[in-house]
């Protein structure tokens, strides 16, 4: 499996990664080496096995519908890089 | 040529649980921004989800409401992307395994035919924070006190063919999560908001055509507005021999329109897997049963009683039935008034619905209880008052005057049913009219009705009608 | 580069504290040999001092650890002392400490104090240990040879030009160096256990769902799990008591007591063990010197009365191909929440919204992080989804199946932890697969759920090796227990690096 530099850059997109240019190329020759190992799986045929999510057989467990956590708006804020008027501030972001 | 619409709908209902979907967080609506927003709703390095057995319990409420199959197994996958408004990164939904399987719905439509519309499937999944886009100089403000409230998507069949049966659908879905105790329906407030996907196809073709779905409709005029638009603007695209583009529209209230949203440009590779921080749901039979055991009776059930039990036709009875509250309220009307079901139809549907929709109350802020409408009735049953003083009565009751009794006796609006004092008025008033008189007994029927209105007129309104009748004929008969 | 034998010594005298077991000092916490203030201040002391040589610490606590340990002393004072009150230990930078940062290696999180502490980070505190700080690591737990920290390497005290492994690097060079008796880690592919095979240590990884990950900040979330890296199985035994437990806060938490681990260690028997050695795992791609040891540590076990089973795990080669699916696909999902928007680091002067997004991220995220991330990202994108992450979790059932039958066979399976010794700093830092392939025998545990052990059991050209114990769901007793019969018959985990006594 080889990767095109306009595939790194679509990936790095979709994963909101800048990738200077200059990386591009190093990029694609890791991750295709990487996809090149994962390949080896191929080797193996998988039809008819049950695709394995979770290591445990376990379900989930449900909490009570009890508010439980207290406001701590500040104290979260705190570590916040833009905060105004106790919004999270960012870029406009154009709708 | 004949065009057939298309109409599926796509609900999000917030759960009226107390705390969050996968956090103890508060659901309240109107705090200040992120007040209500703990580390798991703030997407925090670490942090874990754990899932709310009330929002379980609503799905599985609803899912028993519209007959559906519930999963005994389903699971909760990530959606992923990236939006200021989306902490994590990825909203968690069910995505292949929903907990409420296919179910259905009955609606009326006006020609008062019935029409079963498909439900496809509903799924638990956690709601979004809101971007605020004014006044942060030139930014963007994130309020996450609404990320993480539990939603229900219910997904319905492409079933409907109308706008109206598209607004009937929406409002029998807001009737049922309403009654269910799930949501409170409010679709300013965006606890019950409503995607529409629309296409439409030539009459008689079994294909589907190329939809659109359009999104940000608040309120159900809104929603019929935005199809209309969209059929229209659909079968111009068609007839001028255009082809529909399969995307997302954006229905703007103010202009009566729908626009494209601007496409993100990889919206559809949501990467979607199993959330590796949940396990899968289980759904036991027990469970469903507790569940079923708390179930209110259904607006359908409902509907049936009331012409059944109260003898009323199927308009009033959808009518009052339309939400548990109304339903409640000529309930307890019926009972208070000791009988009269009909009579107390008339008055909670007229003469209250007027009065809330004209000062835009809900049935719960009605400014006469249902104990006091039942003793308006009582009174017009027993004939202390006529319907129309009741009218005059009902009316001081609304402006805060008390009950019908002490109104009655206040205004001095007591029915006057003494034959005596009755036949001294119509002896007055025959004899100011000796014309009249005449004209009547020369065989003019229909002046007999001026006399009683004359009569009624001299009493203001208070002798007994059926009284006045019976004297006025005895005495100009004689 | 072994300078000589801890434990002790043979004229009976104790050795000096810093080179004392858990074990041992909590023996000298409850005789009142010392008190947990001195203790702590003189692993304090030689922290400040040698951690230049090491790198281990990211950061050192001293203040609140001085706190902890004199309400340790308090509390001891007034009888309500627990086997392990005041003993200190230190803790990967990956579990979050409510006031203390947290990094994680990363500069994306070099400036986030947690408002809340890991339920680990609680459950040993409420135990009464105390923390000295917060230890080096590769970046978000991805890399096997803590290169990729934003701190820094770490150097092995073992031979300072050498890794010490990773993930948990810093962790397993402080015990190592003797800045700590113990410390914890977290293991997604092997990373409490090759640091632990590189650094001459004990090292656990339990089952999946018996440490809660509330708290320990995400790589792969169906298999990151804490554990305790330590000198000895009976340290490992003691320390995992305090960490594991039902934590209501993480839904992969398993609901099941907590055995007592430390209590059970003696009254494990080599006798009739059936020890599985899996024929895959002694084929090629183990290092001459690693074989000796593993093939000497059967011989011993066999001497010791176990009986040697060969079996068959028949996708083992499978497991790296699978795990570097599974693994990038959920830490791509994962580590979306690093957007700059409520916490951590966030670029200059954004141009927009996705000029924030790329740039935070970007900037704030280094090399590895991001190739993992862009391989789960494709992994799990349209047209990928079948062929890579479903495929791969075909292949984590396959994995798994072939253990379950092995289990019918044997107690538990013997291999080595890693192919080789410690290898040299920047040897493999430029080829990913090259350093993926050091967990080559760590990973297919992770995929299945189990709990497994590394141990020392010799050395290879004077650096030390591990060999790992493998075990059944929830058989951690039996994996320590094991480990202590051996350590009992043996002295390899007594070794010290040179110049740590000095």
């Amino acid at each position: 499996m080889s990767l095109s530099p306009d595939e790194v850059r679509r990936i790095a997109h979709l994963a909101r990664l800048s990738v200077a240019d200059d990386e591009v190329a190093a990029n694609a020759n890791d991750l295709s080496n990487i996809l090149d190992l994962v390949d080896r799986m191929n080797a193996v045929d998988t039809s008819g096995v049950t695709p394995m999510a979770h290591p445990q057989n376990a379900t989930q467990r449900l909490r009570p519908d009890v508010v439980t956590e207290p406001d701590q708006r500040e104290r979260y804020q705190r570590l916040a890089p833009a905060v105004e008027r106790g919004l999270y501030l960012v870029p406009r972001v154009v709708e | 040529m004949q065009w057939e619409t298309v109409i599926g709908l796509e609900i999000h209902a917030q759960l009226a649980t107390n705390s969050k979907i996968f956090s103890g967080a508060s659901t309240r609506f109107g705090n200040e921004p992120n007040r209500q927003a703990c580390p798991v709703d703030l997407g925090l390095p670490g942090v874990l989800p754990v899932l709310n057995e009330g929002a379980v319990a609503m799905a599985v409420r609803l899912g028993l409401g519209i007959g559906a199959d519930i999963a005994g197994r389903s699971v909760f996958a990530r959606k992923n992307y990236f939006y200021p408004d989306l902490p994590k990164g990825y909203q968690i939904s069910q995505y292949e395994i929903p907990v409420v399987g296919t179910g259905q719905l009955e609606i009326a439509l006006d020609d008062g035919t019935v029409k079963t519309i498909g439900v496809t499937r509903a799924h638990l999944e956690e709601d979004a924070g809101k971007s605020l886009h004014e006044d942060f100089h030139g930014m963007t403000g994130i309020d996450l006190n609404r990320a993480g409230t539990p939603l229900l998507e219910i997904v319905s069949e492409p079933d409907m063919r109308s706008p109206a049966e598209a607004v009937a659908y929406a409002k029998k879905i807001r009737t049922l999560v309403r009654y269910l105790g799930i949501c409170d329906g409010n679709m300013q407030e965006g606890s019950l908001r409503v995607d529409a996907n629309v296409s439409i196809r030539p009459a008689g073709s079994q294909e589907f055509g190329t939809r659109a779905e359009i999104k940000n409709v608040n309120s159900f005029r809104f929603l019929e507005k935005a199809l209309n638009f969209e059929i229209e603007r659909q079968r111009e695209i068609l007839e001028d021999g255009g082809t529909v583009q399969q995307e997302t529209r954006l229905y703007d209230a103010n202009a009566d329109e729908t626009r494209s949203m601007r496409t993100k440009e990889e919206a559809n590779d949501y990467r979607y897997f199993p959330d590796p921080d949940l396990l899968p749901l289980e759904v036991d039979q027990a469970f469903i049963e507790s569940v079923r055991v708390e179930l209110p009776e259904l607006p359908d059930e409902k509907r049936d009683r009331f012409i059944s039990e109260y003898g009323l036709p199927v308009y009033d009875a959808n009518v009052l039935t339309a939400s548990r509250e109304l339903a409640d309220y000529y309930e307890a009307t019926v009972a208070a008034a000791g009988g009269a079901p009909k009579v107390g139809a008339n008055w909670v549907m007229s003469e209250l619905g007027g009065v809330l929709n004209a000062q835009g109350l809900d049935i719960s802020d009605s400014p006469v209880s249902a104990q006091a409408l039942g003793g308006l009735i009582q009174r017009i049953q027993d004939q202390t008052i006529s319907g129309k003083i009741a009218k005059q009565v009902f009316e001081a009751m609304v402006a805060g005057e008390g009950d019908a009794d002490g109104v009655i006796e206040a205004k001095g609006l007591k029915q006057i049913t003494d034959t005596g004092e009755i036949e001294r008025m119509i002896d007055e008033v025959v004899d100011a009219n000796p014309g009249q008189v005449e004209q009547y007994r020369a065989g003019k029927d229909k002046v007999l009705g001026w006399f009683v209105g004359q009569v009624m007129k001299a009493s203001r309104g208070k002798a007994n009608p059926e009284q006045v009748n019976q004297l006025l004929r005895q005495k100009l008969d004689a | 580069m072994i300078s000589g034998r801890t434990g002790p010594t043979n004229d009976g005298s104790n050795p000096v504290m810093h080179d004392r077991t858990i074990a041992e000092l909590a023996r000298a916490l409850a005789d009142g040999e010392v008190s947990s203030v001195e203790l702590t201040r003189g692993f304090l002391d030689r922290i400040e001092a040698r951690n230049p040589d090491s790198n281990s610490f990211i950061t050192i606590t001293r203040e609140q650890a001085l706190a902890e340990a004199e309400v340790a002393d308090a509390g001891r004072a007034a009888g309500r002392a627990g086997a392990l009150t005041g003993v200190p230990i230190a803790h990967k930078d990956i579990f979050c400490t409510d006031g203390v940062r947290t990094s994680c290696g990363s500069r994306m999180l070099d400036n986030f104090e947690a408002p809340y502490d890991a339920t680990v980070v609680r459950n040993m505190r409420e135990a009464g240990l105390v923390m000295l700080g917060k230890t080096n690591m590769d970046e978000f737990a991805m890399g096997s040879s803590n290169e990729t920290s934003y701190y820094g390497p770490v150097n092995n005290p073992w031979d300072p030009r050498r890794v010490p492994g990773g993930s948990s690097g810093g962790s397993a060079a402080a015990v190592a160096a003797r800045l700590a008796p113990g410390a914890t880690g977290t293991d997604t592919g092997g990373s409490i256990r090759q640091p632990a095979a590189m650094c001459g240590l004990t090292g656990l990884k339990p089952t999946y769902g018996r440490v809660s990950r509330f708290g320990m900040v995400a790589f792969a979330s169906s298999l990151d799990q804490g554990g305790p890296l330590a000198r000895t199985a009976e340290d490992c035994a003691l320390m995992l008591g305090a960490m594991a437990g039902f934590d209501p806060n993480d839904s992969t938490s398993i609901d099941r007591p907590v055995d007592d681990y430390a209590g059970a260690l003696d009254g494990v028997s080599l006798q009739g063990l059936k020890v599985g050695l899996p024929k895959e795992y002694f084929g090629e791609g183990m290092s001459e010197g690693v074989r000796g040891v593993v093939d000497g540590v059967a011989e011993r076990l066999r001497e010791l009365g176990a009986e040697p089973v060969e079996i068959s795990l028949a996708h083992t080669d499978l497991s790296v191909p699978a795990y570097y699916v599974v693994a990038p696909a959920e830490a791509s999902s994962n580590l979306s929440r690093f957007d700059g928007v409520r916490y951590g680091y966030r670029c200059e002067e954004a141009k927009n919204i996705l000029d924030l997004y790329e740039r935070s991220r970007g900037e704030g995220f280094g090399a590895e992080v991001k190739r993992r991330i862009m391989v789960g990202t494709y992994a799990l994108s349209a047209g990928y989804f079948d062929a890579y992450y479903l495929k791969a979790q075909k292949i984590r059932q396959l994995i798994s199946e072939d253990f379950r039958k092995a289990f019918e066979q044997v107690d538990v399976i013997l291999g080595p932890t890693s192919p080789t010794t410690a290898f040299p700093i920047g040897e493999r830092s430029d080829d990913p697969v090259a350093m993926y392939m050091s967990d080559v025998y760590t990973i297919a545990v992770n995929l299945a759920g189990l709990p497994a052990l590394s141990m020392p059991a010799g050395f290879a050209d004077g650096l030390p090796v591990g060999v790992q114990l493998i075990g059944n769901h929830f058989d951690e007793g039996r994996l320590l227990g094991v480990a202590h019969q051996y350590q009992q018959a043996t002295d390899h985990h007594r070794q010290v690096p040179a110049g740590v006594n000095d």
